[in-house]
């Protein structure tokens, strides 16, 4: 088989990404031994630091800022050119001029969660401890430990409640726990394509992820930095196996069908003779040159961990007791990975709650990821809701009050 | 059952009254002010507003999506759903008022909804074309074909309306759930209420369409 390729190294030397994990290229919060971050899993995080961007201008009353989590691949370069890829912001359909959340109208923040690899403190950051990477060090993080250290940053902003908190996937995980936590600091939230807990079957793809990255031998235990390797092609199978799922059937079909990339025939090896296949090669190996592969694992592990019942007796609806912000939630009709049922059963608890909720499932193909996509409807329904919520708030159209 | 197209009155168009349909002020006014109301297959919300704008705390089902998207942009609380399958997931008394106008009869069982509309609510408010009225009753006597009106063009084999009844149909369903009426107003062709001391075979007959105040029923009848 002299024709198969295996997942090329990373064009870029993983130098560039690894700067970023301690000196980002965006604000920096520095939190002293002083203020640590309390973990569930027990541990005084301290000294650490969140890597944020912000866009917009926050108005004189403070009531027109709007906190952006990410999911579990992203960061804070939701609005810019990203400083590893050169690529434009992720989240370009949602986040701009004329945009539903435009930064001419609000205060926009968003933060690289706690555990990631783009500046906030991580198993890719210096452990101050030792002076090496943390790697497999690094203490377990939830989704409620990334809250609170986004809480944290808006304290420091001097933010006292954010007009809206929003996010898709496990930046909508985020986005409920910040309902759940800190109802009082939420005036709107628009949780969208995510759940109030991690099903048993993303946890087996998350874990099935895991294991690839566990059984490249260049992870060595999570050492790869001080042994100078990079398991890049366990964690570009992580990517490549967790992409299918971010994607549907009928999307896959219609973007690839069977079609051969650059060639009529088959070639009778495991080249990439087919167009997905090349195509989920590219996602793999693009990937690993920005993303650290514990960070991954860490990630990963949070979304597994997430269940907000389970902090309420089991039962959801104890969770939004007398809460008063409002909701918008969306699912996606070819989301497989959050299925709408997911979301129903959200809307279900926050009716028991009477929590003031709208709920739109949005028709279309491109499944899980379609939220990041320019799909008219969901941008439309987005756009309406926090204009409404806005004016509940009294944003005026240029933000003030 | 679908609340996919805007359910119209039968008949001619309703008056309105202050850019309100004389139904929604019909319903607004059995609503006291800063109730907790529930409105299913609430359409476009305009009867949402009208209710938010009377200091009553409301909320909305509805099955399409364009109507969500409005409700939404209006600021309104609507939830995409659907009457036949949602309903159950509601807790007992979360709402003091549910709300069911003009979409009784397109749901798959409406003994089931009405019955999920007055565990849901401490009321019900429930709205319905009536097909004894007499142009309908013409139409299948005189023509011989399914009544079909201006406002309810839909035939037979493509209409979402599969569940019609009369207002008789209706009190008769009531009194076997043991539902209690607290209020019962059948309106005319222009929406006007039929006048409260005639007998119910009047109502039946010239009422376009009729609109019940419901509560549950005590022990016994």
């Amino acid at each position: 088989m002299s024709n198969v390729r295996p997942i090329p190294s990373p064009q870029t030397q993983s130098d560039d990404r690894a700067h970023e994990a301690d000196h980002p290229s965006s604000l920096v919060a520095k939190f002293g031994m002083d203020q640590p971050l309390k973990l569930d899993c027990g541990v005084d995080l301290a000294p650490f630091q969140i890597a944020y961007q912000t866009y917009g201008e926050l108005n004189a009353d403070r009531s027109n800022a709007i906190l952006i989590c990410h999911a579990l691949t992203g960061d804070q370069h939701v609005n810019n050119i990203h400083p590893v890829t050169g690529k434009p912001g992720w989240w370009d359909t949602m986040v701009g001029l004329g945009k539903p959340i435009d930064p001419d109208k609000y205060f926009i923040i968003c933060s690289n969660v706690i555990g990631g690899c783009m500046g906030s403190t991580g198993p890719a950051s210096l452990n101050p401890a030792t002076g090496k990477m943390w790697g497999l060090d690094f203490p377990i993080i939830t989704i409620p430990d990334m809250v609170r250290a986004q809480a944290m940053l808006i304290d420091r902003l001097g933010i006292a409640t954010l007009f809206c908190v929003v996010g898709g996937s496990m930046g909508g995980m985020q986005v409920l726990q910040w309902t759940a936590a800190y109802p009082e600091r939420v005036f709107a939230t628009l949780a969208i394509a995510c759940s109030t807990r991690h099903s048993a079957q993303n946890i087996a793809f998350h874990e099935l992820g895991r294991q690839a990255v566990m059984a490249d031998p260049d992870w060595r235990g999570g050492r790869y930095v001080d042994e100078d390797t990079h398991p890049h092609r366990g964690l570009a199978v992580a990517r490549m196996a967790a992409h299918i799922t971010y994607l549907s059937d009928a999307a896959l079909h219609r973007k690839f069908g069977r079609r051969m990339q650059d060639r009529e025939l088959p070639t009778f090896s495991f080249d990439a003779d087919f167009q997905v296949e090349s195509y989920l090669r590219y996602q793999g190996s693009s990937f690993v040159e920005r993303f650290d592969a514990n960070s991954y694992l860490y990630l990963t592990r949070a979304m597994d961990y997430f269940d907000i019942a389970a902090d309420h007796n089991g039962v959801l609806a104890k969770a939004f007791t007398g809460i008063k912000t409002r909701f918008c939630v969306v699912s996606f009709t070819s989301d497989w990975l959050f299925p709408t049922s997911e979301s129903r059963a959200l809307v279900h608890a926050l009716n028991a709650s009477s929590a003031r909720v709208s709920f739109a499932e949005i028709e279309t193909d491109r499944g899980h990821d379609a939220f990041l996509l320019d799909v008219p409807e969901f941008l439309e329904i987005s756009l309406a809701f926090l204009l409404a919520a806005g004016k509940a708030r009294g944003l005026k159209d240029d933000g003030q009050s | 059952m679908s609340m996919q197209q805007t359910l119209p009155l039968p008949g001619v168009a309703p008056e309105r009254t202050g850019g309100y349909r004389r139904d929604h002020l019909l319903v607004a006014e059995m609503v006291r002010p800063g109730s907790r109301v529930l409105d299913v297959g609430c359409g476009d919300g305009e009867l949402l507003q009208l209710l938010e704008s009377r200091g009553i705390d409301g909320r909305g089902i509805e099955l399409s999506r364009e109507g969500v998207n409005g409700c939404v942009a209006k600021g309104l609380a609507v939830v995409q759903g659907d009457a036949d399958t949602d309903l159950v997931n509601y807790p007992d008394d979360a709402f003091d008022y549910v709300i069911l106008s003009q979409t009784l009869q397109a749901t798959r069982q409406p003994k089931v909804v009405l019955e999920n509309l007055l565990r849901i609510g401490q009321r019900a408010i429930v709205s319905f074309p009536n097909f004894g009225f007499w142009r309908m009753r013409l139409q299948l006597l005189i023509g011989g074909h399914m009544p079909r009106t201006e406002n309810l063009p839909a035939s037979w084999y493509d209409t979402a309306n599969i569940h019609f009844c009369t207002i008789k149909d209706f009190v008769e369903l009531c009194e076997q759930i043991n539902v209690k009426m607290e209020r019962a107003v059948a309106l005319d062709l222009y929406g006007r209420p039929v006048p409260l001391n005639l007998p119910w075979w009047v109502w039946n007959m010239f009422g376009e369409q009729g609109v019940f105040l419901l509560s549950r029923g005590g022990q016994g009848k």
